[in-house]
């Protein structure tokens, strides 16, 4: 156990979860949780735990699916990237007023800078929203022990707990020590058979006790020793930090002796007591934190009529994207240590569809079959294809939110736009397409939908795909007229016959599903190779 | 001891192998280690890097600071001059000089020369010709990686042991090839220090 394992942010969560005594994890693929879960499916300690691992349609039926397991009395954990606590919002909010019964932890990857989401929403905002703990862990260490701890603190409030973390940690390698491996839980059903029947008498009783709870939970934080202060000599100024905030605070002071006082933040509530202390005793706080100003908002307070408070609110921190080294070292009035500027001639490298990728084709015949149209009639959503929306196919106006492309097409030809256009790739389809196409189906809208189907969710690594091998049965199932089912071979030979089936579906005056269908090229490889390798065998 | 280290290239290049042949070469020698990786999006065909922290102390943050990398070690031409920022004053580039042209205002080759060279401290070499004279185009990476050990501080034997046990699984010839083109990008290395 001496030898430490290096391991990302994920894989530490995933390697905590199975030494914790996990029986199952749930989710959903999402940059940058991805890899806890994967983690999982390929251990070995796990297989042979016996260890639940897969994938869900989404992140809503992940996050129930996990709250049924811990009903039943084991230890879960369900993961997703922060959009994905969108599509898990209604459960995950009401699992706080079921409460837990076996250890139950939700983690959110948080991606401050967007560098693989449409947003940088702060998780923990959704942590007091449904007024739970929530744990934000400092480094790939504090995150593998947080599991242990995160998983107990679940089962002794009986209350899910949730860990929020971001894309440096998570996709960030670093030794890990592990911990001596707990059993799992054996099936024990809540002592309170109306705990999970939320019907309003009960529900109000469990409200209460969620409310009454809060004076423990901060109770918890302030004693768990993940909430650390450190007196400095300065009193001009006090720092807070908040998970992986610390280490670049840290950075800038080599010898490691910071002369400020630092409240180390990594768990919440925030404790009152630490806070005032800190407060109290400085002139000034600086407040640092990766994400949204949550902290920073609540010290000042809407009067802010109290001490000076620095960080994202006044500028001294800015107030998106990420933090970094020099973020901070600039915050603390040190100087810029950046280098030679990038010369100019560097020119952007945008992640662009693979040589080969299957996508290529759908647009090139959709964008020719649109051209006696007016232009941005196109909905898209969320995948590889998404990358449809530059150079040089030009070829979808929107990308919003997962399945969104189907229910905006629908809400445009709604208002006359006609022929609609939505295209939505396999897996997004069934992670929440589907009921929009029964929308569209009752209203008999003109839409065309093309479901790109390469077989695998393939943006987060190729991922089986829940909707692998019965596309065409949930559209008959939900109405979709046979004759205007159409599956296509997306490869340059059949362009001219696929050309000819989208003119022709775009003029039909209701819904119509095209499916462009071959392997994704990354997995095609992939599993060309395991293929060879296995005659070698 | 530190060797903060900005790894450059673009997404498919595997630039993952050459950190982990210097994470696991570091980590036998008792250091330690913070690797921040790209994934996701950027993996496809964009512009990607890693940066990799070594020393015999404990390590901070997951992030190099701006103007301390020691190393920017580039499979690209291009994407070695896009971290510039990160580079130390006396920090060391060494670079692949074999483009990846997917844009289509790629700039010419000329001008991504001069910027190179007008770095005092840096090596350039065409690892991709240098692999193919070996019999092995697909190990260009460990020539680039042979041409940076000599600013590493960890022991040559060492990154010798860490390819070898990488890549024991596919057997003693691929083994070979890639000692072969990591003893051939140090020799490179040095012939253009004398």
């Amino acid at each position: 156990m001496d030898q430490k394992l290096m391991l990302l942010g994920d894989e530490a969560i995933a390697q905590a979860a199975i030494d914790a005594g996990m029986s199952g994890i749930y989710a959903y693929p999402g940059t940058p949780s991805t890899e806890i879960t994967e983690y999982v499916m390929q251990s070995k300690e796990a297989k042979s735990g016996k260890i639940r691992a897969g994938w869900s349609t989404n992140e809503k039926t992940a996050m129930e699916s996990a709250l049924g397991m811990s009903y039943a009395g084991k230890r879960t954990m369900v993961c997703m990237k922060h959009v994905g606590l969108n599509v898990a919002a209604d459960v995950f909010m009401n699992s706080a007023i079921t409460g837990a019964n076996g250890g139950l932890i939700v983690v959110s990857a948080d991606d401050p800078s967007m560098h693989s989401s449409q947003n940088e929403q702060d998780s923990r905002v959704y942590g007091k929203f449904a007024l739970l703990p929530v744990l934000e862990p400092t480094n790939q260490q504090d995150a593998y022990d947080m599991v242990f701890y995160g998983f107990d603190m679940s089962e002794k409030l009986g209350v899910p707990v949730l860990m929020r973390i971001t894309t440096r940690l998570a996709h960030s390698r670093a030794g890990i020590l592990r911990k001596p491996t707990r059993k799992q839980n054996e099936i024990r059903l809540p002592d309170n058979p109306r705990q999970f029947i939320l019907l309003p008498a009960n529900a109000r009783r469990q409200y209460k006790s969620l409310l009454q709870k809060q004076t423990e939970f901060e109770k918890y934080a302030s004693e768990s020793g993940f909430n650390v202060f450190t007196d400095g000599e300065d009193k001009s100024m006090g720092i807070i930090t908040t998970g992986i905030a610390y280490n670049y605070l840290l950075e800038n002071y080599p010898d490691r002796h910071i002369p400020f006082p630092v409240l180390k933040i990594a768990q919440y509530p925030l404790p009152h007591a630490m806070v005032s202390e800190i407060y109290n005793s400085c002139e000034k706080l600086l407040i640092l934190e990766e994400g949204y100003p949550v902290v920073e908002e609540a010290i000042k307070g809407f009067m802010d009529n109290g001490k000076t408070i620095l960080g994202r609110l006044d500028g001294t921190v800015p107030r998106d994207g990420e933090l970094n080294p020099n973020i901070v070292a600039v915050a603390l009035g040190k100087k810029d240590t950046r280098g030679k500027e990038i010369p100019s001639i560097v020119a952007g490298r945008p992640p662009s569809l693979c040589k080969g990728c299957p996508h290529i084709y759908s647009y090139n015949a959709l964008n020719e079959a649109l051209e006696k149209w007016s232009k941005g009639r196109v909905f898209s959503d969320i995948g590889c294809y998404t990358l449809g929306a530059l150079d040089p196919f030009d070829a979808i106006n929107t990308c919003v939110d997962m399945g969104a492309s189907i229910t905006m097409a629908k809400g445009a030809a709604d208002a006359g736009l006609l022929p609609a256009v939505a295209v939505i790739g396999d897996s997004t389809f069934t992670h929440s397409g589907i009921t929009g196409l029964i929308d569209c189906v009752k209203d008999k809208n003109q839409i065309t939908i093309m479901i790109l189907d390469n077989e695998t969710t393939a943006m987060t690594g190729g991922q089986d795909s829940s909707a692998f091998g019965r596309i065409e049965d949930i559209c008959i199932g939900v109405g979709v007229e046979k004759d205007h089912i159409f599956v296509l071979d997306p490869s340059p030979k059949y362009h001219e016959k696929n050309l000819g089936i989208l003119k022709q579906e775009l003029e039909y005056t209701g819904v119509s599903v095209i499916i462009p269908r071959r392997e994704c090229i990354q997995t095609a490889v992939k599993h060309h190779k395991a293929l060879k390798k296995a005659e070698v065998v | 001891m530190k060797r903060d280290i900005i790894l450059a290239g673009v997404g498919g290049q595997g630039i993952l192998s050459i950190a982990t042949t210097i994470g696991m070469a570091a980590l036998n020698t008792g250091l330690h280690l913070k690797q921040a990786e790209v994934h996701g999006m950027s993996q496809r065909g964009g512009d990607v890097s890693s940066n990799l922290r070594i020393a015999d102390h404990e390590i901070a943050s997951d992030l190099i600071p701006f103007g301390q990398a020691d190393l920017i070690i580039s499979v690209e031409p291009m994407e070695s001059l896009r971290y510039l920022p990160y580079l130390s004053p006396d920090g060391w580039l060494i670079t692949n000089t074999k483009p990846f042209v997917n844009i289509p205002n790629y700039p010419k080759m000329e001008e991504i020369m001069a910027e190179i060279e007008h770095f005092k401290n840096h090596i350039a070499l065409d690892a991709d010709n240098i692999a193919k004279q070996l019999g092995s185009a697909r190990s260009a990476n460990m020539v680039i990686l042979g041409a940076a050990s000599l600013f590493l501080e960890i022991e040559y034997s060492e990154l010798q042991s860490a390819i070898e046990k990488m890549f024991s699984r596919k057997g003693d010839d691929v083994v070979k090839l890639n000692l072969d083109a990591l003893k051939a990008g140090r020799d490179f290395a040095e012939a253009h220090l004398n």
